[in-house]
């Protein structure tokens, strides 16, 4: 009997630490300030090649802030946390070459995360990276050429990927030891799926804005968590 | 002493191979200023392709200027093989030529073998080469075949350096190379100047005889200590602006774009805050269309060195040239009437740089004039050495192991007793 009661107990014990586990952080990140304004990528136009793939004037793409001033390619990511990375059987992130610019320019993968860089372009592209704690690369991708893969050991924030062919091309990677990271959209949103309870450190990355990031303290519980972030361009 | 008679087919050529020297220096300018230094992610073969076979229709984006530049290199390898061969069989005969030549010619082959092991073998020999072939030099100025073999060790080592910084992806292997470069263009201006018939006949001569027995137009200049404060502060301006170069290659490959984005004022101000506050506000306010690293405070740093380093080399330059001004003014003394050109040629480099330094600012770094700040960098620096290695008679150096002998014996006799030494030596020799 007694037997029966410490089973039940447990079981019960266990399914409702399961229920709060699975907790989401939600939020929004905006911008105060006003920020510089973006540059027209003149090299890209003027290229004899890279400049038949563009429409109009591409700009640079630093600060995408939205109506209400929501920022986009923010990385969100928990602090503090090492070697919880599922990056070994996550699926593989995408960076594409598209008009002789990288697509999406900001990107946040896990360590040991497979990162496929494809060349959609009609032209050669060289993908170098030039990390700070990982081993520099330098590969050429030929136009309709296999991709390439990337992985790294190390966590690091905005890693660079850049093209020296077409030397205005560049994005950032940031490297996370565990898989609660997110990017904001366009609307400045992200969600951050699956934490488990605790006291987390959350912090905000934006390449320009906030690239040592900007901290929060929060506790995860049961069901989502909302935090919202402002950055601040001085 | 070596009483060769000038060749002025071995001078045409040797002003040939600074020519093209100079022509490298602004393809590789050109390379960084553009930031395309790892366009070509392979060496020595460009994409796969022996670089000498690379399709013409490949030479696309950033690819064109640093393929360019290696082929540029390896055309300068090429002259500077010839030129080394040249003064080597001029000099010598027999069984010794033929090893000479032998050696030069297995190095030629060795380089084109294009495997990295032989690559690293012949800079570390090349290192080597280096340093007994100029302390060879040292002791048999009119030798001119060791600077040869110099200059062929110094374009090797480059070559590779220059490999090794794409293959390796080191940067810093880049400040290395850039700083090889300028001293490689100083070495080939040097053989240019010591292959001419003015320095055998002018300098050269009035330093290996007697002074009673030589014309008026070839003895040396006065030995008053006035000038030999020229000398000196010629010869210390001319190491300081090596110094700026490094500065300024430093700054280069730090691939961060313009450190300061104003001048003459630094973030408006005499001198701009480095604080992290300050620098993450600079940062956020800088939209680069290249893919330029963040700025740091210590490239701040290095920015406003150089900055203050131009002016300590502007001031010292205009004293050099103001002390100058009398130099050749009487007694047939041709050589200090060409320092003192040289030295107001010299000022002018210097004033137009710092116009170019400027210029590179307000451009924000535009490509074509940030180049042609290296390039005039590099010929103040060939300007500065030439007039040490004319005003102090360098070529004196037999003067035993004292080299520019006058620096360490200014006030001796009535006359530089470098020269005086250096041509008792030179007379031996001769």
């Amino acid at each position: 009997m007694k037997t029966g009661i410490g089973f039940w107990a447990t079981a019960i014990a266990l399914a409702m630490t399961s229920a709060v586990r699975a907790g989401n952080i939600t939020g929004t990140v905006k911008l105060t300030g006003t920020p510089p304004p973006e540059k027209v990528i003149t090299p890209l136009i003027e290229d004899a090649t890279c400049g038949k793939l563009v429409k109009g004037k591409p700009t640079t793409q630093f600060y995408v802030v939205g109506p209400n001033q929501e920022l986009a390619d923010v990385v969100v990511m928990l602090k503090g946390i090492s070697g919880k990375s599922t990056g070994a059987s996550a699926p593989p992130a995408e960076l594409d070459q598209v008009g002789c610019i990288y697509t999406p320019s900001i990107l946040a993968i896990q360590t040991g995360q497979k990162l496929i860089v494809k060349n959609s372009d009609p032209v050669l592209h060289n993908v170098s990276t030039v990390p700070t704690k990982n081993p520099p690369d330098n590969k050429a991708q030929l136009p309709g050429g296999p991709d390439l893969t990337f992985t790294f050991a190390k966590p690091e924030n905005f890693l660079k990927f850049k093209c020296d062919v077409h030397p205005w091309m560049f994005a950032w990677v940031t490297v996370v030891d565990h898989p609660w990271f997110a990017v904001t959209d366009k609307n400045g949103k992200f969600t951050i799926k699956d934490v488990p309870p605790g006291k987390y450190t959350i912090t905000a990355l934006h390449r320009k804005a906030a690239p040592e990031g900007v901290d929060k303290e929060i506790e995860v519980k049961d069901g989502d968590v909302t935090v919202d972030f402002t950055l601040e361009v001085k | 002493m070596n009483r060769l008679p000038t060749n002025r087919w071995l001078h045409g050529f040797a002003v040939l191979t600074a020519l093209a020297t100079f022509v490298l220096l602004g393809a590789g300018g050109l390379v960084t200023s553009k930031g395309v230094g790892m366009a070509v992610p392979d060496w020595p073969n460009t994409y796969g392709y022996n670089m000498f076979l690379f399709p013409v229709s490949q030479w696309i984006g950033g690819i064109f200027y640093e393929h360019s530049h290696r082929l540029i290199g390896a055309g300068v390898g090429l002259l500077t093989a010839v030129l080394a061969a040249w003064l080597w069989t001029r000099e010598t005969t027999g069984r010794s030529r033929w090893l000479g030549i032998g050696g030069i010619a297995l190095t030629l082959v060795l380089m084109s073998a294009r495997l990295m092991p032989v690559y690293l073998a012949l800079a570390t020999g090349a290192v080597v080469v280096i340093v007994l072939t100029l302390r060879r030099f040292v002791k048999r100025p009119d030798e001119l075949r060791w600077l040869g073999l110099t200059a062929l060790a110094a374009v090797i080592l480059q070559g590779v350096l220059g490999g090794l910084r794409v293959v390796w992806i080191q940067d810093e292997l880049g400040i290395v190379h850039a700083t090889l470069a300028q001293l490689f263009f100083v070495l080939v201006c040097v053989l240019a100047l010591f292959t001419s018939r003015w320095w055998r006949e002018t300098v050269n001569r009035s330093a290996a005889e007697p002074e009673d027995a030589k014309p008026v137009a070839q003895r040396p200049f006065s030995p008053e200590p006035a000038r030999l404060t020229t000398h000196k502060l010629a010869l210390a301006v001319t190491l300081l602006i090596l110094g700026q170069l490094i500065l300024g290659a430093t700054m280069r490959h730090q691939h961060a774009g313009l450190a300061i984005p104003d001048f003459p004022l630094a973030y408006g101000r005499l001198w701009p805050a480095m604080d992290a506050e300050s620098v993450a506000r600079y940062n956020q306010q800088r939209i680069e269309v290249l893919a330029h690293n963040p700025i740091t405070a210590f490239q701040i740093a290095l920015q406003m060195a150089h900055r203050l380093v131009a002016l300590a080399i502007l001031v010292g330059v205009a004293a050099v040239a103001w002390r100058a001004k009398r130099f050749g003014r009487g007694d047939g003394d041709r050589v200090g009437a060409v320092l003192r050109r040289l030295a107001w040629g010299w000022l002018s480099l210097i004033v137009a740089q710092v116009a170019l330094g400027a210029w590179t600012i307000w451009s924000n770094k535009a490509a074509d004039v940030a180049t042609a700040h290296v390039l005039v960098g590099a010929l103040s620096l060939v300007a500065g050495a030439l007039w040490c290695v004319i005003g102090l008679r360098c070529r004196g150096w037999a003067a035993e192991a004292a080299w520019c002998g006058a620096l360490k014996f200014p006030h001796r006799q009535s006359g530089f007793a470098g020269e005086r030494s250096a041509g008792m030596i030179s007379g031996v020799a001769g």
